[in-house]
């Protein structure tokens, strides 16, 4: 049973009543001989038509919509300001973007086993999940990680569990992605640590450290610490990054959540943008020089499912981060003001109905991404409203980047969409609507303060809900969930039992029994005097790590100083 | 004086993913509900005990980490012990199909999956308690 097109009155008035275009005569002469009679026999299926964002689209984009547009400046080259076109002269021509799937999942073990399979299926980077637990800073036989172990990332308590989780990957010659945020400079330093047991060379070895706490007060929600502490241990990272491991992207500085968390575009961009200036701003107050620490900084956005408003974000986004890290900060290094980022296709577009839908979806969703010009990708799995990808499920995802890349010819040139009224003037708006919300931000004294009043959480949880109430209303419609339902077959998941819990509770008695405890102790206190000095605790922490102190134990001698932070909730 | 529905909304566990609670409980308020909102990493014992405080007649819990079969069980064991027997509890989230049987036997009243309407929402509830008169 199919459902037919809703009709529904404006609630935004439509895009053609803008004062300030002024339409050629040709186009004035085209809106009354062809398009006044066209609609006279046949009036659109809409009385207005707007992207996922309630951004408005209108009918037809011509040179009236860019009064002023000089190509040479707005537009300008690609590997050049103000990168609209891209951040590289060659773009994919020279090289693909990094294909690379996020996976984790129950112990170490499994992990590994399905980042070697990815790896041989072809894909070119890794990217790591962890369990909530890990993610809390809790080791997998606390108390509150009861039932969580392993189940939506793979659990790391200790050195011990990284070094299986990259048994037989050569980090000198893999570049891991880590999506890890209130703990990360103590997953990192188990990194390093295993890239030193492996004999690869810091200076060397590359990857990502998502990183990135001013989103998690936003979006996520996965803080431990206050913010202030947290900005302090971020901006540890970024100097140790500077000094220890130059190839190494310290933040990934994320919109992806914002978006998951049901914001606009312009707020994924805005809010992720404003992020950045802030770590620009507390690194430059560290002492460190803009053209040091920047380099460093990469970014994380979401490929939803409105094709043009999203390229058009991506294309804004270099753009706005080249102005304000020249104008604002001074940059002098195209390494630090042209923006590189990572892309994920959206998890919330993906339906638990019909779920092959989503690998449609996301293809759609990729392809946005690439044509956006993203330096790195990843694809959900068809299962990613019911649970974490199965193997068959991960395959699917990453063949469907492979077919963009090697089969749909987008590829063959720079920037194709580059030129097009609609996506330029698109992508003008978007950038508008960004800065917008950037002022606002200045306005309350930065992101901190901001997110201190509830800003952009507010901002968020008001998109979420009208965008709940579109689809209620089915202003909006999702294929197979509000229009064309239909009955289906469960899917067979991938299921997590308790014995994860079970085999990390073994592992973490038999490390505490093994390892010396008098070090553990020593390192710990050391760790500990330093939190309540000034000194950048990362050499602390990369020493507890080493003697194989657990996750939860660095993360509780952090709480001892730093306390943990609730937020005052807003609905 | 008409007596609301007094609903609890509650995120078990670790996750934060709030999403879909706060929309819920928004949903719920629009829909003439007294909703309470716990907020995040709550506890079972921390949700029970609210439940009991604020007197609520629907309790709706948020999962998405797959920890609902260790989370669920404990919690009805509490409203028990704590003589709530006769609150609705609800679940929203990401819960295997396989797995919805175990977790209605346990005492859960409804689960909803990804993609349901608010409106179901609300009217499951109102056809459970009964509309305020």
């Amino acid at each position: 049973m199919s459902d037919s097109h809703p009709t529904k009155t404006p609630t935004i008035a439509p895009a053609e009543s803008s004062p300030s275009r002024k339409p050629s005569l040709k186009e004035t002469a085209w809106e009354k001989n062809t398009l006044e009679p066209a609609l006279a026999k046949s009036p659109e299926r809409q009385a207005t038509f707007t992207t996922i964002s309630a951004h408005p689209i209108r009918r037809l984009y011509t040179p009236a919509d860019l009064p002023g547009w000089d190509p040479a400046t707005d537009l300008g080259q690609p590997g050049e300001p103000p990168y609209t076109r891209g951040i590289h002269a060659t773009m994919h021509r020279g090289r693909l973007w990094t294909m690379r799937q996020f996976a984790g999942f129950g112990a170490a073990e499994d992990t590994n086993q399905r980042f070697r399979y990815l790896l041989a299926q072809g894909q070119s980077g890794l990217s790591t999940a962890f369990d909530l637990p890990t993610l809390m800073g809790y080791d997998s036989d606390h108390p509150l990680a009861e039932g969580e172990v392993g189940k939506c990332g793979v659990a790391i308590s200790s050195l011990a569990d990284m070094e299986v989780l990259f048994d037989q990957i050569p980090l000198a010659n893999v570049t891991t992605s880590m999506t890890i945020n209130s703990p990360a400079a103590v997953i990192w330093a188990m990194y390093l640590a295993v890239a030193e047991k492996q004999g690869a060379d810091w200076k060397k070895i590359s990857g990502t450290l998502q990183n990135d706490i001013l989103k998690e007060y936003i979006a996520q929600k996965e803080y431990i610490y206050p913010p202030e502490p947290s900005m302090r241990l971020v901006i540890d990272t970024f100097e140790f990054g500077v000094k220890n491991t130059p190839k190494f992207n310290t933040i990934s500085i994320s919109g992806y959540h914002i978006r998951e968390a049901g914001s606009t575009a312009i707020q994924e961009l805005a809010f992720t943008l404003r992020d950045g200036m802030e770590y620009v701003e507390w690194g430059l107050r560290r002492g460190l020089e803009i053209d040091e620490f920047a380099p460093q900084l990469s970014f994380f956005f979401n490929a939803h499912s409105d094709f043009f408003e999203e390229i058009a974000k991506y294309r804004a986004a270099r753009r706005i981060w080249h102005k304000a890290m020249t104008e604002r900060y001074g940059s002098k290094s195209a390494r630090s003001y042209a923006l590189r980022f990572h892309t994920q296709t959206a998890g919330c577009s993906l339906t638990a109905q019909q779920p092959y839908n989503n690998v449609v979806r996301t293809a759609l969703q990729a392809l946005a991404a690439v044509l956006g010009g993203t330096q790195s990708l990843h694809t959900n799995s068809l299962d990613e409203a019911w649970a974490l990808p199965t193997e068959f499920a991960a395959t699917i995802a990453l063949r469907t980047q492979q077919i963009v890349a090697h089969e749909t010819g987008v590829i063959n040139t720079v920037d194709p969409l580059g030129g097009s009224y609609f996506v330029e003037t698109l992508t003008n708006e978007v950038e508008r609507g960004a800065w917008d919300y950037i002022k606002r931000i200045d306005a309350l004294g930065g992101m901190v303060a901001a997110i201190e009043r509830g800003f952009p959480q507010r901002e968020i949880a008001e998109a979420s809900y009208r965008y709940q109430r579109e689809l209620d209303n089915k202003e909006k419609l999702m294929v197979g969930v509000n229009a064309f339902v239909s009955d289906e077959k469960p899917l067979d998941i991938l299921h997590i039992d308790e014995t994860v819990a079970n085999r990390q509770a073994a592992r973490l008695k038999k490390l505490r029994a093994e390892r010396s405890s008098e070090e553990v102790a020593r390192r710990l206190s050391a760790l500990r005097t330093a939190t309540k000095g000034k000194e950048n605790l990362m050499p602390f922490i990369y020493d507890a790590v080493k003697a194989y102190t657990t996750l939860g134990e660095i993360c509780d001698a952090m709480r001892d100083t730093f306390g943990t932070y609730e937020e005052v909730a807003i609905t | 004086m008409t007596k609301k529905i007094r609903v609890l909304i509650a995120k078990p566990g670790l996750d934060g993913h709030d999403r879909g609670a706060k929309v819920i409980a928004r949903a719920l308020r629009d829909a003439g509900m007294e909703v309470i909102y716990t907020g995040l990493r709550q506890t079972p014992e921390m949700i029970a005990s609210a439940a009991v405080q604020e007197d609520v007649d629907v309790i709706g819990l948020s999962i998405l980490s797959g920890a609902h079969n260790t989370i669920c069980p404990q919690l009805m064991k509490l409203l028990r012990e704590k003589g709530m027997d006769d609150v609705t509890v609800l679940v929203g989230g990401i819960i295997p199909e396989a797995d919805i049987p175990a977790l209605k036997q346990a005492g859960i009243s409804q689960i909803f999956l990804p993609g349901t309407s608010t409106q179901d929402i609300v009217n499951f509830i109102h056809q459970k308690i009964g509309l305020p008169n």
